[in-house]
């Protein structure tokens, strides 16, 4: 008995906060827009045949009919593979030198890490508006040291756009690496620099792959939130930055359209459920390997 | 016997493969090996063995060139090795934790050494087939290490450091990690891949059995420095100092004064109202120099009467019996509470054995049964 109470919290959790709210937002991507309250037709006080008669894909088949859609997807998927790939290349040098720092100050740099997430992720988005725009810090210190005469123009561009989402995301990369590179036994690299490696064919045949299964999740935990991230770009994007997320908010807010808006919803879920299967799966390899 | 002896350190002409010269390394404030000299030779299976701490772990990870001695030199047949990075050294290392690589397969782990060098892929596969015949390993080689016993594990481990046929296989704390009856089975295992490769090993261990077992010589360490270097026998039966003597086997130490008696005969005496003992030594002790007279317990024979011939005899009453199977140690307590330990072979069903506690009984040992030490 107790243990089904113990069970039951997290699935009752689970079946109030995901799963009722995604069955209404599917039943909404099934209707029609309205001038009304809820804005969308039909709905169940019309009485339950007519709203059963009312559902159909006729949104979804829209969604492949106006190529803005699936470009927004492409561009997401596109934009969080190279941000993913970016905050992989900062992020692994940082959690090989925690790695490799002396024992006492790695909870120091472990709290360096993490000391972000005590400030708002949307302040610390404005503070980057602040940093990047045409009169920002960063232009008036280059322009101070004399290295560019003219302002550059990195706000409201994707460059702006990649460098919040690799600093905004960067911990999540940080810190599955650093805890598989933590775990090494350092001497495997003893043992392969003593049967002939250099310094950096250790590195690469044995460091690598042993963090391998910290990478894989670090970009899972990355790409996975970018796709549908729609701060960083409508803040720190120009109009030119197409990202689905952004496209979903225009649905809702601007468009009005919820049924469109809910069927934009539902795919990029489907989209992300593959990723997220395949981070699961790796996870699932991984704690097997450990046992 | 046709066969001569291998002893090279006793061949003045023999050339070492290994020389540390005034070898110092220190740690900071710290000094882990003080002012070393020391010659191993080809196919020498040689021992470091001491308490953890001593520097043995040291002196293996210079000569392996994970760390550099910060005086003096350290020569790999005649070429002073200091330069050299470990991955450049014709030594290789079998490592404590093994250090097998988790992501790698048995066969691969052995092979690991061998594509790093310009090996034709046939002769690489020879190479390993050889080895995982050598270490009984042919049917695990599509294993992963954490798919296979730690007996395999360290038999993979030594597989992978003798791929490439080093000058010189270090192995650090070998067989730590296997209990004991592994450990007595692999050890000789060890020694019969050594003579077979004709490998000069040198092991660090701090179980003085393993070391006495294997080793064609053994150098006990202390605080950095070397006690004594010297075969397995004459470190049990001509240990130069307590500490050897102490740290080999069970040992008796009797605390005394040596006055010569005659040639190379001293007169000790060890306390007030006692019989004075007699012991040999060749090692001369001025009159009344403080000494120290190790006995081992297998030397001293226990009886009931006092036996007429013995140099030295004492009487005591039995205060403890340690039953091992085949042997027994009696703790006999002298009438001032001195413990003097006696050891004898079970020959006998125990229901029939001649002492129990309490008995009084006479201890004895011959004049040349102890080594009578200064320090």
């Amino acid at each position: 008995m107790r243990r089904f109470v113990l069970i039951a919290i997290p699935y009752a959790w689970l079946l109030a906060l995901f799963l009722v709210p995604f069955v209404i937002v599917f039943k909404i991507s099934l209707s029609d827009i309205a001038l009304a309250i809820p804005p969308y037709t039909p709905t169940l006080r019309d009485g339950f045949a007519e709203f059963w008669a009312g559902l159909d894909f006729e949104n979804f088949v829209w969604l492949t009919q106006d190529d803005l859609y699936w470009k927004a997807y492409l561009s997401s998927v596109r934009i969080a593979l190279f941000s993913t790939l970016l905050t992989l290349l900062v992020g692994y040098p940082i959690a090989y030198g925690m790695a490799r720092a002396p024992e006492e100050w790695r909870p120091t740099l472990m709290m360096l890490v993490i000391l972000p997430f005590w400030t708002s992720f949307l302040i610390r988005v404005y503070a980057w508006m602040g940093i990047l725009s045409n009169e920002g810090l960063l232009n008036q210190f280059l322009l101070a040291l004399g290295v560019i005469s003219e302002p550059l123009t990195i706000l409201n561009t994707n460059t702006a756009v990649y460098i919040g989402i690799v600093y905004t995301y960067l911990p999540f990369m940080i810190l599955p690496i650093y805890a598989t590179l933590d775990r090494m036994d350092g001497s495997l690299i003893e043992a392969a620099e003593d049967l002939g490696c250099s310094r950096a064919q250790a590195f690469w045949l044995v460091t690598i792959p042993l963090s391998r299964p910290g990478i894989i999740a670090g970009c899972f935990l990355v790409f996975i939130p970018v796709i549908g991230e729609f701060v960083i770009p409508s803040l720190l994007g120009g109009s030119g930055t197409l990202m689905i997320g952004k496209v979903l908010w225009e649905e809702f807010f601007s468009n009005r359209d919820w049924p469109v808006a809910s069927a934009v919803a539902v795919v990029l879920l489907l989209i992300l459920v593959i990723p997220i299967v395949l981070f699961q799966r790796n996870q699932q390899k991984q704690a097997e390997k450990d046992t | 016997m046709g066969t001569k002896v291998f002893a090279p350190w006793d061949d003045p002409n023999a050339k070492p493969l290994i020389q540390f010269r005034n070898v110092t390394k220190r740690f900071g404030e710290f000094t882990a090996i003080d002012d070393l000299t020391l010659d191993i030779f080809e196919r020498e299976f040689f021992a470091l063995l001491g308490p953890s701490g001593c520097g043995k772990t040291t002196m293996m990870r210079m000569l392996a060139g994970f760390e550099k001695p910060t005086e003096g030199q350290i020569l790999l047949a005649g070429q002073d090795i200091d330069p050299i990075p470990p991955n450049k050294r014709a030594v290789n290392m079998m490592f404590q934790s093994y250090a097998l690589f988790p992501h790698l397969t048995v066969y691969e782990n052995i092979a690991f050494g061998l594509r790093r060098g310009n090996m034709p892929k046939h002769d690489l596969h020879d190479r390993v087939q050889e080895m995982l015949r050598l270490t009984r390993l042919e049917k695990f080689a599509g294993r992963k290490p954490h798919q296979i016993s730690g007996g395999q594990r360290q038999r993979v481990a030594l597989a992978r450091s003798l791929a490439k046929a080093p000058k010189l296989l270090l192995l650090d704390e070998p067989l730590g990690a296997l209990d004991k009856k592994l450990r007595q089975d692999t050890q000789f295992e060890l020694m019969d891949i050594q003579e077979k490769t004709g490998t000069t090993f040198v092991i660090v261990t701090h179980d003085q059995e393993e070391a006495m077992t294997v080793a064609s010589r053994v150098a006990v360490m202390n605080d950095g420095k070397l006690v004594q270097v010297a075969t397995p026998d004459r470190l049990y039966e001509t240990p130069n100092s307590v500490y050897v003597a102490d740290f080999i086997g069970d040992v008796n130490i009797i605390e005394g004064h040596a006055t010569a008696t005659g040639e190379e005969t001293y007169r000790i005496d060890w306390g007030e109202g006692r019989e004075p003992l007699t012991a040999k030594s060749a090692q001369p002790f001025s009159a009344g120099q403080a000494c120290h007279l190790a006995i081992r317990p297998e030397k001293v024979t226990i009886t009931a009467e006092r036996p007429t011939d013995a140099d030295n005899a004492v009487q005591g009453r039995v205060h403890d019996i340690a039953y091992l199977g085949n042997l027994s140690t009696y703790h006999v307590e002298l009438p001032d509470g001195t413990i003097i330990k006696a050891q004898s072979a079970n020959t006998r069903r125990i229901a029939r054995r001649s002492f129990t506690w309490e008995d009084t009984v006479w201890l004895s040992w011959t004049a040349t049964a102890g080594v009578l030490l200064a320090e």
